[in-house]
């Protein structure tokens, strides 16, 4: 019954991106603005809010998914909408996270590093350069990232370089925002280098 | 009773004095057509206003339609960018959930228009969203700032706001819009301007003729525990565990910047690409109107040109005729 509730929601939003609905089919927005807005300003309708623009999230089930449902986001691309896998590791502030359905509610910063998405037998990994994972109580997983690129467009000469470079801009540097700068190069540098090599 | 005679003798010579208003007053007021005076009194109708007039009205049509094309071509460009960072702020809502109508002392309207005109009225609806927000929030102990993108915004918002404006961005659309330019943006405003709750003013967009003015709230990390504490729909942000070693304030804080910035690239991108809609149907509706203008223009311009062809006819015909008999 869930999965069919889960696959429902999967179906609605490709729906609702081929059929444009009309802006007085959106629902309305937050009925506390709106009442607000119509006692002052009668004369305009009031601006939309994003809850009308989003599909709503089921609710925590009673008991544990079998999936586990990731959006993970990017600036410029949606790279998976709420598809069904069976764990993420995730590289988190303090270490690679793994996130089975069932997880409980958290909210998690990420460094750079190596994200893999399990499905099944097949395994897609990433790497991210920063962002967010917030975990639902509903498994549902939101990762947000700045940039993700699959490992096999990384180019090792190149990670080796840049390594290089920072490292020789650390020891050289003299303010503290350089040091940071340099720092943060070195970071994501060395986290690609292990990407790519372990 | 003089006064009277002569005011009567004063209405009858009047038709003999100045046959040329009335007949100036006859004619079509889209085409003025002068008669003139030719050398031994011959009228001739002169259709060169008309002319130029046409000559105008074509080439505006022209530019309009030029400008429709270009576009529709950068609206194809950003749309797609658009519709792929609409993913962006989502889950940011679902996490934080959306209070536009949360009560704060200190609320900044983010009002992001565009540079350029003749694109309809979106910049106008996104200013007065601005003030209608503004209006909404006024109160004891309450203010409300204007951080303003785009110079046609900041036109409208100097006349009667000047003061209340922190800061002033313009020219954002000089290269083609993507993340780090808007990451810079937002650290900026997040950097010099205090806030307790961010209202980001812009127009979605929906389809190439719709443009849903939408206004998205950013809370500040204070705010954002307050409501949680309080209840409501911020209630069961408590029960999110932090992993890491960082407080939830510290956690907060870099959240709230995070989803600033992903949700300004968002509402920018989205009213760049509702200001190429809107000033596509603009130029569309300018280049029929122009169309529709010049149909008449040519009416109006064939039956000058036959009225003188007429005129030139009966004169010579008439002279023939005088001639002969």
């Amino acid at each position: 019954m869930l999965r069919q509730a889960s696959r429902l929601l999967a179906r609605r939003p490709i729906l609702a991106a081929r059929t444009r609905p009309f802006s007085t089919d959106l629902p309305a927005a937050d009925a506390t603005f709106a009442e607000a807005w119509n006692k002052v300003i009668p004369i305009m309708d009031p601006p939309k809010t994003p809850l009308s623009f989003m599909q709503p999230r089921p609710p925590t089930p009673s008991s544990i998914p079998s999936k586990l449902t990731v959006n993970f986001v990017l600036p410029y691309a949606s790279e998976l909408a709420t598809k069904e896998v069976d764990m993420v590791i995730v590289p988190a502030t303090t270490g690679q996270m793994g996130v089975l359905p069932g997880h409980v509610a958290t909210i998690a910063e990420l460094k750079p590093g190596v994200l893999s998405v399990h499905e099944g037998n097949e395994v897609t990994k990433y790497f991210v350069s920063s962002g967010f994972l917030f975990i639902h109580a509903n498994s549902f997983a939101d990762i947000i990232a700045v940039e993700a690129v699959p490992l096999d467009r990384l180019d090792a000469n190149l990670v080796q370089k840049g390594l290089a470079e920072f490292t020789s801009k650390l020891s050289s540097a003299t303010t503290d925002l350089e040091k940071a700068e340099a720092q943060i190069g070195v970071d994501v540098h060395s986290a690609l280098n292990s990407a790519l090599t372990g | 009773m003089a006064m009277a005679a002569l005011r009567r003798e004063g209405r009858r010579f009047a038709p003999l004095i100045s046959p040329r208003p009335i007949t100036a007053v006859r004619s079509s007021p889209i085409a003025p057509t002068y008669e003139d005076e030719g050398p031994i009194g011959v009228r001739y109708i002169s259709t060169q206003v008309v002319r130029n007039r046409m000559k105008s009205v074509k080439n505006i049509q022209k530019i309009t339609k030029a400008m429709k094309m270009v576009a529709a071509s950068k609206l194809r460009a950003v749309q797609t960018k658009t519709e792929n960072s609409r993913g962006l702020w989502q889950p940011f809502t679902a996490l934080l959930g959306d209070l536009p109508s949360v009560d704060v002392k200190k609320s900044v309207v983010v009002t992001i228009s565009s540079d350029k005109g003749l694109c309809g009225g979106i910049n106008s609806t996104a200013v007065k969203i601005s003030k209608g927000i503004r209006k909404l929030n006024s109160g004891p102990e309450k203010e409300t700032k204007y951080v303003v993108l785009g110079e046609k915004a900041k036109a409208q918002l100097i006349r009667d706001s000047k003061k209340d404006i922190e800061l002033i961005i313009t020219e954002l659309q000089k290269n083609p819009l993507n993340y780090t330019q808007v990451s810079v943006l937002a650290d900026e405003i997040l950097k010099n301007v205090e806030f307790d709750a961010l209202r980001i003013v812009f127009n979605k967009f929906q389809s190439v003729v719709s443009f849903l003015p939408t206004v998205s709230t950013v809370l500040s990390p204070e705010i954002v525990e307050r409501e949680a504490e309080s209840g409501g729909k911020l209630g069961d942000l408590d029960n999110y565990e932090i992993e890491g070693g960082e407080t939830k304030g510290e956690i907060l804080q870099n959240l709230v910047e995070f989803q600033f910035s992903c949700v300004m690239f968002n509402a920018v991108l989205e009213n760049a690409c509702s200001e190429q809609g809107a000033r596509m149907s603009a130029m569309d509706s300018s280049s029929r109107n122009a169309g529709d203008m010049l149909d008449r223009l040519t009416l109006t311009y064939n039956r000058t040109r036959q009225a003188s062809i007429t005129t030139e006819l009966i004169e010579i015909i008439s002279g023939a005729s005088a001639l002969e008999g």
